[in-house]
């Protein structure tokens, strides 16, 4: 797959445009343009915004992560890859501690944001789920307006004021690239909008509460190649503001999207580096195998 | 076995078949009884033609027509509602159609509506101011009498006035005028004028307080117990029965001990209602209201206030009875929310309560309507219960009024439900009273409908509100 890999090196961020695909492409082919001239290739990351430290986690008595250890740099976008039921998603989940709400969950080990232990008891654990957002898989905007799932976040927080709200919203919206095509609906129900625009306004209201890193979850797998491309394009300028982690299934699509790569197995941590270096140059039997289609 | 027989028998064809013959006999039955009520109920009101019958024996007979059929003996016979129960005894009277020479509609026959013993069919005859006549033959008495009456209805004094009205075989009455309601040539009535007098007796019937052991007048007390009843029920059952399934569903741990308690409330539901009715007694009459009277009311015991039976105790008898209904219909509610929602809001840094409170009990509000609509129309039909918690047959006060402190909730009250029994069952003259049973059956319906209905669009417009258009 050469043509992907002369792509996923993209340096110069794209701004998500509505315009679809068509658009996108040709954007694309600028940016093959441009990758002679630059490349991010193994430049090294001083400090991660995010460290897990030999995490393991448990689902009751099954031990579903084994000792990971990985450090996901600021301002970039890390992929997760890895067959079904290696333990990526649950990983991600433990970045803002959602598991939290399953019975019989524990954990050993920590993950550490900007240097701060989530686990540790004093951390105010709404505080922390608002610094690290999340996007789900499924898109689950809730039953109400768009202006209203948008100001969920905020309004959380305490604010009432109205002109302010309008703003966040504006912003956000316009972040996830979604504005122009709702601002003439924000009042009407969510549930209205098609599949992709859907978790465009997941991604809009996760922003709205101004997230430092943001996780996703298999954002794109229930969308259409169309969708998928422009919530792809908008990762691009995301990362301008702040760290995103992508779990996905697609490994086309991680090489497009991310600057680093790790590649999951059975619960296993099995390789993690830069996105060229692991889809090229995998220094492991087992990532080679998955990425070259042998199995998972 | 024949190929077609194996195909309908294993192609589900005859489960299709059984299931449709099941539901349409259900249909129809359900339909049949509404027919009956609908027919029965809405015919009380129609001023029907009077008729004069001249029997072979020479004497006349005066009433309206109410049905025909053939006896068991195979002579086909027709029933006239003959009124004058102070003369006859009875209302209604079986003829031999054989017997009849002749069946006439004189316009001149007159109803008279009176306050005490019923109708009164025949003509009239002469009208008196104390020993002086006013007014003799037939035509004069029914010109001077309109003026009379509508005198009669602003004043509250007595006119003095005597009316003479004379049955089919010339058999005298006198009666007060103060006692006639009203006077009506039903044969002179045109279709319109007739319609007019229809409406006027809804309209008597849905406002104004019931006469002659309930048998006549109108049912605006129980329609308006009713109604209340049910309002301080839904607002006792809502809060608790949902408070309830939030905990069960939200917050407790899943175990034995939740499993247990839902199986009880399950099981609650099937308990008669008169066991509630018993319970409701013991414990919030003579219980509750017992106490509140010791402590607050002791000046007027051994005369009870709160320790009687009340539409309050009533009220919380039905909640009692109708909260397993809420929160089963609360807990399907909540458990069909998908978890996607309450991620979502977690994920943005919602606390749990503010995840239930603003995603949770919203999304699920249409399912715990439904469960209202369930309670409300269980508790509106419910009677047993009632009547050992403060339903009475004629109540002397309404549970709201002018005086202080206006809602009087220790009151006793009347029922759409319990009146159907007393009127139907326990009044002296239950033939007479019969078409009045019909008549209330179908307020009820109304009323269980109506309250169903607001129901249904509270929460039509809640899901409108949140259900995406169709793109």
């Amino acid at each position: 797959m050469p043509d992907q890999q002369s792509r996923m090196s993209s340096g110069p961020l794209v701004l998500a445009t509505p315009l679809g695909v068509k658009m996108g492409r040709e954007t694309m082919k600028r940016e093959e343009a441009a990758d002679s001239s630059f490349s991010k290739e193994n430049v090294v990351q001083t400090k991660p915004k995010l460290r897990v430290q030999r995490f393991s986690f448990f689902y009751g008595p099954v031990k579903s992560l084994f000792n990971i250890d990985v450090g996901i740099p600021e301002h970039e976008v890390t992929a997760f890859i890895g067959p079904s039921g290696c333990g990526k998603s649950t990983l991600l989940r433990c970045m803002n501690r959602l598991n939290d709400l399953i019975e019989g969950a524990r954990h050993e080990g920590n993950i550490l944001i900007d240097d701060v232990d989530i686990f540790d008891p004093r951390i105010d654990i709404t505080d922390l789920r608002k610094r690290v957002g999340m996007v789900f898989q499924k898109s689950n905007p809730f039953p109400k307006s768009i202006y209203e799932n948008v100001a969920y976040g905020p309004r959380l927080q305490g604010m009432r004021n109205r002109p302010m709200l309008d703003d966040i919203v504006e912003r956000s919206l316009r972040g996830a690239g979604l504005w122009e095509e709702v601002k003439d609906r924000l009042h009407k129900s969510a549930l209205g909008l098609s599949g992709g625009q859907q978790q465009r306004l997941c991604i809009a209201r996760a922003l709205a509460v101004k997230p430092e890193v943001l996780l996703m979850d298999e954002p794109c797998s229930a969308l259409d190649p169309i969708a998928t491309g422009i919530i792809e394009e908008l990762l691009f300028s995301l990362k301008k503001e702040l760290t995103v982690v992508i779990v996905t299934h697609n490994m086309q699509q991680a090489a497009r999207v991310s600057d680093s790569t790790a590649f999951m197995y059975l619960g296993q941590l099995v390789e993690f580096g830069r996105t060229k270096q692991l889809f090229t140059n995998p220094s492991k039997k087992q990532t080679e195998d998955y990425i070259t289609g042998r199995f998972g | 076995m024949k190929p077609w027989v194996r195909y309908f028998f294993g192609s589900g064809e005859l489960f299709i078949w059984g299931c449709g013959a099941g539901l349409s006999l259900s249909l129809l039955m359900i339909g049949g009884l509404l027919v009956l009520i609908l027919l029965n109920g809405f015919g009380y009101f129609w001023p029907a033609d009077l008729v004069e019958l001249t029997l072979k024996d020479g004497k006349h007979v005066i009433g309206q027509l109410a049905g025909e059929e053939v006896s068991p003996k195979g002579i086909p016979r027709i029933r006239m509602k003959i009124g004058n129960r102070d003369l006859y005894g009875l209302d209604y009277r079986w003829i031999n159609t054989d017997q009849i020479i002749e069946r006439t509609k004189p316009p001149d026959l007159v109803m008279v509506e009176r306050r005490e013993w019923g109708n009164f069919y025949g003509r009239l005859g002469t009208l008196h101011k104390e020993d002086q006549i006013v007014a003799e033959g037939s035509d004069a008495v029914w010109q001077s009498l309109p003026p009379l009456l509508r005198h009669q209805e602003s004043s509250e004094t007595e006119s003095g006035y005597t009316l003479r009205i004379v049955d089919a075989n010339g058999k005298e009455k006198s009666v007060s005028l103060s006692q006639v309601m009203r006077v009506l040539r039903p044969n002179d009535l045109s279709t319109l004028e007739k319609l007019w007098v229809y409406v006027g007796n809804v309209w008597t019937v849905l406002t104004t307080e019931p006469r002659e052991a309930n048998t006549e007048g109108g049912i605006f007390p129980a329609i308006f117990g009713t109604v209340m009843m049910v309002i301080i029920m839904t607002v006792v059952v809502t809060p608790v029965g949902v408070i309830s399934a939030l905990y069960l569903r939200e917050y407790a741990r899943q175990g034995v001990i939740v499993r247990t308690v839902r199986i009880a409330v399950n099981n609650l539901a099937g308990v008669p209602s008169i066991v509630f009715g018993v319970f409701g007694l013991g414990f919030f009459v003579y219980g509750v209201g017992g106490t509140i009277d010791a402590l607050w009311f002791s000046e007027r015991l051994p005369t009870p206030t709160f320790g009687t039976g009340g539409i309050l105790w009533a009220s919380l008898t039905l909640a009692l009875l109708t909260v397993p209904v809420v929160i089963i219909a609360t807990e399907e509610g909540l458990a069909a929310v998908p978890r996607e929602y309450r991620e979502g809001s977690i994920g943005l840094g919602a606390t749990k309560w503010e995840t239930i409170w603003k995603v949770v009990l919203p999304t699920a509000l249409p399912g715990i309507l439904t469960g209202l609509i369930l309670a409300m129309a269980r508790a509106a039909g419910e009677v047993a219960p009632l009547m050992l918690t403060g339903v009475v047959k004629l109540a002397p006060a309404m549970p709201i009024d002018g005086t202080w402190p206006f809602l009087h909730l220790d009151r006793k009250f009347m029922h759409l439900g319990f009146h159907i029994y007393d009127v139907g069952f326990q009044s002296p003259n239950v033939e007479a009273a019969k078409p009045m049973v019909y008549v209330t059956t179908l307020v009820l319906i109304l009323v269980v409908v109506t309250l169903n209905l607001t129901g249904i669009v509270m929460r039509n417009r809640m899901r409108k509100k949140y259900a995406g258009s169709a793109v």
